[in-house]
This record gives structure tokens, C-alpha cells and sequence, in this order.
């Protein structure tokens, strides 16, 4: 197992590695530096401000020193924009946000969506199992800049039950909408996948074995059948992490929740480069880490891998 | 899944088998598609929708960037849809019409959809042919490359090269182009797994057939069933892709729109009352997401050997 984890992390190092170089890469090869605006500056002023956030040096030590500073101190560097905040300070702010509402999202998502694909498949054929479909078929079309309106819509300006955005320390008044909004699509795919996965299970031969033996149904489900089903679900939950962490953009856009998503798209508006790249650089270890932990799980899981 | 009404109706299937010299793969999935109802229904959604798109335009009594300044805050009383003013779906908040909006809307957002999907075939059929066929350490790394892509969370380096290169239509496809092959690159590799030891390669091989030209000739072909069917489940997640960066406002710029757009607009004016400019965009997304997810479905269940 151990030997295992350092095989993915012999992977999962250089991923991030690749991440942080070609994102830093693509914001060199821009067009026009970060401070040049349609009223431009004397060449002495930008000259100083370019020296005071170290763009006058060679390309190769601008990168080494991002880098550097990136894995080794955690630190993502200034905002070209705002002289009062770096990077670190926009993380920490849009971070816990971001990762409350994203947490409870996901958590959504995967037990109702595997309760709902497990009884659906349990009771194949019944009124729970048509109404299971259809709902992860409607859901289908669902996605969160869908749900985002429609629910606000019905249950902010036709019912005025919830608060129409906001974040107010998490309250859980603030908090329905934008789980709901996010997690739908997800939920929908995970009760789909959970579902066709406990069919397949439940007509193999060791749980006719199992049956057959006398097991009560309740025991066979859960000590059988429920371990082997959830393989193809681990499997998606890195796509539906990468989803979830994307859509919270629009989470933040459409219920001014305040978390990262805010920042990433006023700074791509702002052409606030550090913020954006400090913010893709944080996804994509977020997400790299979480397919190692998916990696590790499903290795866990399934008999049939040797590490 | 055929369902037989009666064994009179098997009877005649069995004799019409017997005559007929066998059914192509091909016939035989165009009788499954025909039978599947959701699969029609969605056929018969996109090709209404394509109607819209390609000649809505002809119907649109507007041009869809004139302004009519006198419906500018007027728009609860005179941008209501109705068939008397010309405005079909009514006008958006600076006195639009819709009609022609959401027809320009869906065009761009059909566009999308069926680039993403070319370049996915193209590309990531080639590359996944070429990893599965050559196999051992070349496969190994192109792979390898595809899992590190895969990893990445794609949007947000989409956003940051539309921030840094411009935002324009030719950066939103080229972005939907670099991602959309990832996943048909993995299918198409797995199913040239199981051909490339079927014997008719074995006896390409042996003849000294070219291993470039057994992929063009023998395997590719031979894909295709399952290229098409997830190529046309692509087409819904390209939509939606786009139409996220254009409802952040980061996709296409005005005066053109997309339904991405469009939804946005409807969505942060909704509190004046004027659902129509949401519902109408709305409702096209969503009917468009849905008629391609049946059809590919639909083509899934006809195509896919697995499932007879």
C-alpha cells in the first residue's frame, strides 16, 4: 500500500509541477504587461513598478522565484491590482466560503445520490425506481447556472422564503440555495451511475450465492453488494470534485456568497493575473490531491487491484 | 431492445430474416433507433431546433443588434412577447429583440457543440487508436499525458488564456478544442485494445500492411460505432461548457450572444417581472441539452454491442 501512494505521488507531484509552470508560462507570453492600461504611464514609473514586483528580471528567474515562493512558502505573491492584498489574503478570505458550501454540496450529492440509485435499483421496476430516473434525467439539464436562477426565482421572488444571496457567516438560510444550485447536476449523474452499478451487482453470482444461503435482504445489501457498487461511484467523484470546485464560480457570481469564484472573475475581468493564476494554482493541487485520495480509496476498495 | 408484441410479429421478423441475406450493423442499429421513442422525440427536437437556428432569422421581424430606444424602461408594457409588435419573445433590457437574440443564441451555441465534438473525433480518435495500437511505453506516456490534462481543472486555465489572449470566439473554441478529445481518446483506446488482436489486424500485420495505414484502414472503421454515440453525448457538455463562461460574461462578447449569455441577462433582470427574457433563452437550453442526450442515448443503445 505504501509503495502505492509514493507511485501517485511520483505522479501527482509533477502534475502540479506542469500546472504552476504553464500557467506561469502562459501569463509571460501575454500580450502587454499587467500594468499597461489605455492611460499610459511614464516609461520611469513603469519601469519602477515592474522592478518593485520583479518583472524586469530574466524570464527563467521570475519563474524559478514563482515557483520557489509558490511550493516552498505557500505564497502566491502580490495582487497586480490592489496594493493593499496579496494573493495569500484573497485565498484566505474566499477560501472558507468556498469550501463550506462546496463541502456540503458534495456531501449532498453522494448520499442522496447513492441512496437514491440503490433503492431505485433495489426496487427495479417500481414507482421509486421511475421516479429516481426520471428525476436524474430531468437533472441531467440541470446545470448550476440553470439551477441558480430558477431557484431563485421560486423561492426567493415567488415565495420569499429564502434570502435572495448573501453569506452572513453560513447561516443555513444563505447556505440551501447555492448547495442545492451546485450540487443538482451531480447528484442527478451519481444517482444514475450508483444505479445501473447496484443492478449490475445485484444479478451477479455471488449475491444470488448470498441469497441463496439465507441472508436476510438487508444484510446482503450492505454487506455484499454495497461495497462492490460503489467502485464506478468512487471512480467519478474526481469529475464531479473538478465540476463542483468550477461551478462554484457561478455559485459566488449569482449569490454573492463571497468566495473564490468572486475574485477569479473580477481579477479575470481586472486582468489581475497573480489572482488568477494563485487561484487556478490552488484548484488544480486541490484536485490533483483529491484523485490521489480517490486513487488510494479505490485501490482500498477493490480486491481485484495490487499495489 | 426489441420488444415483440406478439409471436405473430416474431414469426414475421424470423421469415424476413430467413429471405433477407442478414442485416448490416448499420441497419440493424437504424431499426433499433427508430424504435426507441425518447431517441425520435430528441431527433425530432434537434431538427426543429436546427430549423430555428439556420432560418429563425428569416421569420425575425428585427435585426438582433437594433436598439429600439423607445422600449428602453418601458419594457414591462411594450417589450411583452406578442405577434402584433414583430417581437416573437419579446425585447431584452436595452430594447432588443429577443427572437433574433435567441436565434443567433442557439446558432453559436450549436456551433460550439458540433466543433467540440469534430475536433474530439478527429483528435482524440487518432490519438487514442495510435496509444491503444502502438501499446507499451508510447501508450503508457500518451496516456499518461491524458490522465495529467484530465487532472487539471480545465475552466479555470480556459479563463485565465481568455483573460490573457483576448476574449473572442476563435479563444472559446480552441479552449473547447483542447479539452473536448480527452475523454474519446480514453474510449477509443480501450476499444482498440480489444480489435487490434482480432485476426483481420493479425492479418493486415502479417501481409506487412503499414501500422499507420491498419489504424487509418482496419481500426478506425471499426470505432466508429462508439465514436459516433459519445461524440453526440459530447455535443450537450460542450453547450454547457460554453454556456458557463458566457453566462460569467468571459465567452462570447457583445453584440453577438449566446445562450449562455442570454440566460444571465434574463437571470439578473428576473426581478422586474420580465421572465421572458429568461424562459425563452432557457427553454432552449434546455431543450437543445435534452434532444442530444436522448439522441446520443438513443444511439447508444443501438450501437453499443453491449447492450443487445
Amino acid at each position: 500500500m505504501f509503495s502505492f501512494i509514493l507511485r501517485r505521488l511520483a505522479i501527482a507531484v509533477p502534475t502540479l509541477l506542469i500546472l504552476v509552470v504553464l500557467s506561469f508560462i502562459l501569463m509571460y507570453a501575454a500580450p502587454g504587461g499587467p500594468f499597461n492600461s489605455e492611460r499610459p504611464l511614464p516609461a520611469q514609473v513603469l519601469a519602477n513598478i515592474e522592478a518593485k514586483y520583479g518583472l524586469d528580471q530574466p524570464f527563467w528567474k521570475q519563474i524559478v522565484n514563482y515557483v520557489w515562493n509558490v511550493v516552498v512558502h505557500f505564497d502566491f505573491g502580490p495582487s497586480f491590482q490592489y496594493e493593499d492584498r496579496s494573493v495569500n489574503d484573497v485565498i484566505a478570505q474566499g477560501f472558507p466560503v468556498t469550501l463550506t458550501y462546496g463541502f456540503w454540496s458534495f456531501l449532498l450529492a453522494v448520499v442522496v445520490g447513492v441512496g437514491l440509485g440503490a433503492a431505485a435499483a433495489i426496487k427495479q421496476n417500481s414507482w421509486l425506481d421511475y421516479l429516481a430516473v426520471g428525476i436524474s434525467i430531468g437533472a441531467q439539464v440541470l446545470p448550476n447556472f440553470v439551477m441558480a436562477p430558477i431557484l431563485l426565482l421560486i423561492f426567493t421572488l415567488w415565495l420569499g422564503w429564502l434570502p435572495g444571496g448573501g453569506w452572513n457567516g453560513g447561516q443555513w438560510e444563505y447556505l440551501v440555495m447555492p448547495v442545492i444550485a451546485l450540487s443538482t447536476s451531480y447528484m442527478a449523474s451519481i444517482a444514475r451511475i450508483t444505479r445501473s452499478s447496484m443492478l449490475e451487482v445485484l444479478n451477479s453470482n455471488f449475491i444470488r450465492t448470498a441469497k441463496a444461503k439465507g441472508l436476510p435482504m438487508r444484510r446482503v445489501i450492505f454487506k455484499h453488494a454495497l461495497k462492490p457498487t460503489m467502485l464506478p461511484v468512487i471512480s467519478y467523484l474526481g469529475p464531479a470534485f473538478v465540476g463542483m470546485i468550477t461551478g462554484s464560480v457561478i455559485i459566488d457570481i449569482f449569490f454573492s456568497t463571497g468566495g473564490i469564484g468572486v475574485f477569479f472573475v473580477n481579477s479575470a475581468f481586472n486582468r489581475d493575473y497573480s489572482v488568477i493564476m494563485g487561484i487556478t494554482i490552488l484548484v488544480g493541487a486541490l484536485t490533483i490531491l483529491f484523485n490521489l485520495v480517490v486513487d488510494i480509496l479505490y485501490a482500498w476498495i477493490d480486491p481485484k487491484i495490487r499495489y | 431492445m426489441p420488444a415483440y408484441s406478439s409471436d405473430a410479429e416474431r414469426l414475421i421478423e424470423v421469415s424476413h430474416l430467413a429471405e433477407v441475406q442478414g442485416r448490416s450493423l448499420w441497419a440493424d442499429a437504424r431499426s433499433r433507433f427508430v424504435r426507441n421513442k425518447a431517441a425520435m422525440a430528441g431527433a425530432f427536437i434537434l431538427i426543429v431546433i436546427a430549423f430555428f437556428a439556420l432560418f429563425g432569422q428569416l421569420i425575425a421581424q428585427y435585426e438582433r443588434d437594433m436598439i429600439d430606444f423607445t422600449l428602453i424602461g418601458a419594457n414591462m408594457q411594450k417589450g411583452v412577447p406578442s405577434i402584433e409588435t414583430g417581437h416573437y419573445f419579446g425585447t431584452d433590457s436595452s430594447g432588443r429583440d429577443l427572437f433574433a437574440r435567441v436565434v443567433q443564441g442557439t446558432q453559436i451555441s450549436l456551433m460550439v457543440g458540433i466543433v467540440g465534438a469534430l475536433v474530439a473525433v478527429i483528435v482524440g480518435t487518432l490519438y487514442g487508436a495510435v496509444a491503444g495500437y502502438a501499446g507499451g511505453r508510447t501508450d503508457d506516456v500518451m496516456m499518461r499525458l491524458v490522465d495529467v490534462l484530465m487532472s487539471i481543472p480545465f475552466m479555470f486555465v480556459l479563463i485565465l488564456m481568455l483573460v490573457i489572449f483576448g476574449r473572442s470566439i476563435f479563444m472559446l473554441f480552441l479552449g473547447i478544442g483542447l479539452i473536448s478529445w480527452l475523454d474519446m481518446a480514453r474510449i477509443a483506446r480501450g476499444q482498440t485494445l480489444s480489435i487490434k488482436n482480432k485476426e483481420f489486424v493479425e492479418v493486415a500485420h502479417a501481409t506487412g500492411v503499414a501500422p499507420f495505414k491498419i489504424i487509418m484502414r482496419h481500426i478506425v472503421p471499426n470505432l466508429l460505432g462508439i465514436v459516433i454515440v459519445y461524440a453526440t453525448l459530447l455535443v450537450p457538455q460542450m453547450i454547457i461548457f460554453e454556456s458557463f463562461i458566457s453566462f460569467l460574461g468571459l465567452g462570447v462578447q457583445e453584440p453577438n450572444t449566446s445562450l449562455g449569455a442570454l440566460i444571465s441577462q434574463g437571470a439578473s433582470n428576473m426581478a422586474y417581472g420580465v421572465l421572458w427574457q429568461l424562459f425563452f433563452p432557457l427553454g432552449f437550453f434546455v431543450l437543445t441539452i435534452f434532444g442530444f442526450f436522448f439522441v446520443g442515448d438513443g444511439l447508444r443503445d443501438a450501437l453499443d454491442p453491449k447492450d443487445r
